[in-house]
């Protein structure tokens, strides 16, 4: 996995609240066993009209979301189901942020492993983003800051072993290796669950 | 110090607790697999070297991808779309590859993956359950710790029989009273997403507790738990008792003889202590509750189906619910007409369910407009189902009756609802497209789908009973 430090980048706004792993990536495109190429079915339904064709009106059917490497979204962003296929198609598409109010559990979880930031804010942070759409931000995560265009630095939460890992370039799974010794031991004081 | 039954089943699977720095690893007893969410898990296997450590208790099936008419399944008429095909060729590779027991297409012990853990007594009390899929929590009903993982963490599993967690809040939803006849578990469950809302669990396991759920037998249970996580909870618990040790005994993998004796000793240790404290609390009346309907886009948006879809003034994303559904504020949902119904998914599948929704239809015939189908949530629900006739009512009252699994529920099988069609679905999604694109989906129960599907409008169930 790249290390990740700093995003510096344009926002796309979505501001609808409780946008859902389907909308994110809907569900007939699950028939995958890779994990690459989902960005063009990203949000398919709401960027494509039934015959195929962009609808003109969807934020990332407008040029000025070309680049975008950060989405705000409303509240609740990426509830419902687990498939990682929703931050794989995000960020596939280009992104390498969300920022909500709030981030569904699953959904976050599963950002942290690809290198997609789950970043949660206070609502004043998030109306002024969804307010000024073209305005750049930058992401610190050594610092966990999110600077906005109007001076205002804002810190973020992250899990810290999460950040370890996404500032390091190493995945979680090299860290569950080292404990299989633990895990052995484990094993044989519970034979009889 | 008293504890919550989470606490308990968290604190005996830690093999190492959390700290600031590191979150805790968790041993897993039971990782249920499908098509969908393992192929890239299997290629990380395979590109790190590395091999599935307790095949023992790793169980994979075939459901969501899989088609459900009888001669695609059985007929060697190849699954709906290729890429569906390669998804069901590719989990029987890792399995035979990795030696993971896989129940395929042709295997009578299929099913969709959180009805067959339970119906074959490998879902049990204490134990920590994983998926991939969000729909685990179903087996919290057991008092097992369950919980939907994404693909990187069913590599982790794979690997490890581990998993990397941060320990959740708890949050106790009491329910006071029992249901009134015509109201099931889901419009129970239905209710509490409504008034707790969809993001209303985030970071926290449920338990429902309290004499209405005491009083619900163990399908109605996993109904309940299996909608936690519309609530935005991972996971969903419910206290083990004699219910639930009755259900156990005698299934095909349940622990037996003096193991069974020590296993139901333990289980009877784990309900919640006296005095333990949850986090939060949320407490409501089951008696006071009538049938439930969606009438939105998400599964918070719901109201007795005697109501009518609310008025929320300067509230862009409701009107774009609305505008989708093609409903207006103010708009009674009784004597909608309905186009499609089914009845089936990890929600309402179960051979409870179709009873209920058989009961209802006995004798009668479905609406002319009316195109109804109903999927057994497993290969034995549906050879118990058709040991009773259930197949026979429902196919003489107009309705498809298919081979198992998660079907209308997803729109990824071949099963499908057309744009701008109204669907009453047992599902547990009403999400934009969740049945199809333009799809327009209405929760409810399994009565209430069958209700609706004899008058070809939105139906109160107890209008039949």
């Amino acid at each position: 996995m790249d290390r990740i430090t700093t995003i510096h980048s344009r926002p796309a706004v979505l501001p609808a609240s409780n946008i859902d792993t389907d909308q994110i990536i809907p569900a007939r495109f699950l028939t995958t066993t890779t994990r690459l190429g989902l960005g063009k079915q990203l949000f398919s339904d709401w960027r494509y009209g039934p015959d195929g064709s962009p609808k003109a009106e969807f934020v990332l059917n407008r040029p000025e979301a070309a680049g975008c490497q950060v989405l705000v979204a409303g509240r609740n962003f990426g509830c419902g189901s687990s498939r990682e296929h929703a931050p794989w198609a995000l960020l596939d598409y280009g992104f390498r942020a969300v920022i909500s109010t709030e981030i569904a559990d699953i959904f976050r979880n599963n950002s942290l492993m690809n290198g997609l930031l789950p970043i949660v804010v206070d609502e004043a942070t998030s109306d002024w983003l969804l307010e000024n759409p073209g305005s750049e931000v930058t992401i610190d995560l050594a610092a966990t800051t999110l600077q906005l265009a109007n001076g205002v630095s804002v810190n973020f939460p992250i899990d810290p072993f999460a950040r370890f890992c996404l500032l390091n370039g190493v995945d979680e799974l090299g860290f569950l290796l080292q404990q299989q010794a633990r895990i052995a031991d484990y094993e044989a004081r519970h034979q009889d669950q | 110090m008293p504890k919550t039954m989470f606490q308990k089943v968290w604190e005996q699977h830690e093999v190492a607790p959390e700290t600031a720095d590191t979150p805790a690893v968790l041993f897993i007893d039971l990782h249920l697999i499908h098509e969908v969410t393992t192929p890239q898990a299997f290629d990380v296997l395979r590109r790190r070297g590395l091999s599935v450590r307790r095949t023992d208790l790793t169980l994979a099936t075939m459901d969501h991808s899989t088609p459900t008419r009888t001669e695609q399944v059985f007929g060697g008429v190849p699954v709906v779309a290729t890429a569906a095909a390669r998804q069901v060729q590719q989990l029987e590779r890792n399995c035979s590859e990795a030696g993971i027991e896989l129940l395929n297409m042709r295997s009578e012990l299929r099913g969709i993956v959180h009805i067959i853990g339970p119906e074959l007594g490998l879902t049990r009390p204490g134990r920590t359950i994983v998926c991939g899929d969000s729909h685990t929590s179903t087996h919290g009903a057991f008092g097992a710790l369950a919980f939907g993982i994404g693909t990187t963490e069913v590599g982790h599993v794979f690997a490890t029989q581990c998993i990397l967690q941060r320990k959740p809040a708890t949050f106790a939803i009491n329910v006071n009273q029992k249901l009134q006849r015509g109201v099931t578990a889901k419009d129970l469950v239905l209710a509490i997403i409504g008034q707790i809302g969809v993001e209303g669990g985030t970071g926290h396991v449920l338990e429902y507790r309290g004499e209405g759920i005491r009083a619900l037998n163990m399908e109605e249970r996993m109904t309940v738990c299996n909608m936690s996580i519309e609530a935005g909870a991972r996971a969903g618990m419910i206290a083990p008792d004699e219910t639930t040790f009755g259900y156990l005994a005698d299934r095909p993998r349940s622990p037996s003889g003096a193991a069974w004796e020590r296993a139901v000793e333990r289980w009877r240790a784990l309900p919640t202590d006296p005095g333990a404290r949850f986090d939060r609390e949320h407490t409501l009346d089951a008696s006071l509750l009538e049938p439930m309907i969606s009438y939105g886009t998400h599964p918070g948006m719901v109201i007795p189906i005697t109501g009518s879809v609310p008025n929320r003034k300067d509230d862009p994303v409701f009107d774009k619910a609305l505008a989708y559904m093609g409903f207006h504020a103010g708009q009674a949902l009784r004597d909608q007409p309905v186009n499609v119904v089914f009845i089936g998914s990890c929600t309402n599948g179960r051979l409870g369910d179709l009873r209920g929704a058989a009961q209802l239809l006995r004798g009668h015939k479905i609406a002319g407009n009316v195109r109804m189908l109903v999927v057994p949530g497993s290969q034995q629900v549906k050879a118990a189902a058709e040991a009773e006739g259930l197949d026979r009512i429902f196919i003489d009252a107009g309705a498809d009756w298919r081979e198992s699994g998660c079907s209308m529920c997803i729109g990824m099988n071949g099963d499908t609802v057309a744009r701008g069609e109204y669907s009453v679905s047992t599902s547990n999604r009403n999400f934009e497209g969740r049945q199809g694109a333009g799809a327009r989906t209405l929760l409810a129960s399994p009565l209430t789908a069958a209700a609706s599907a004899i008058r070809g409008r939105v139906t109160d169930p107890r209008e039949f009973l």
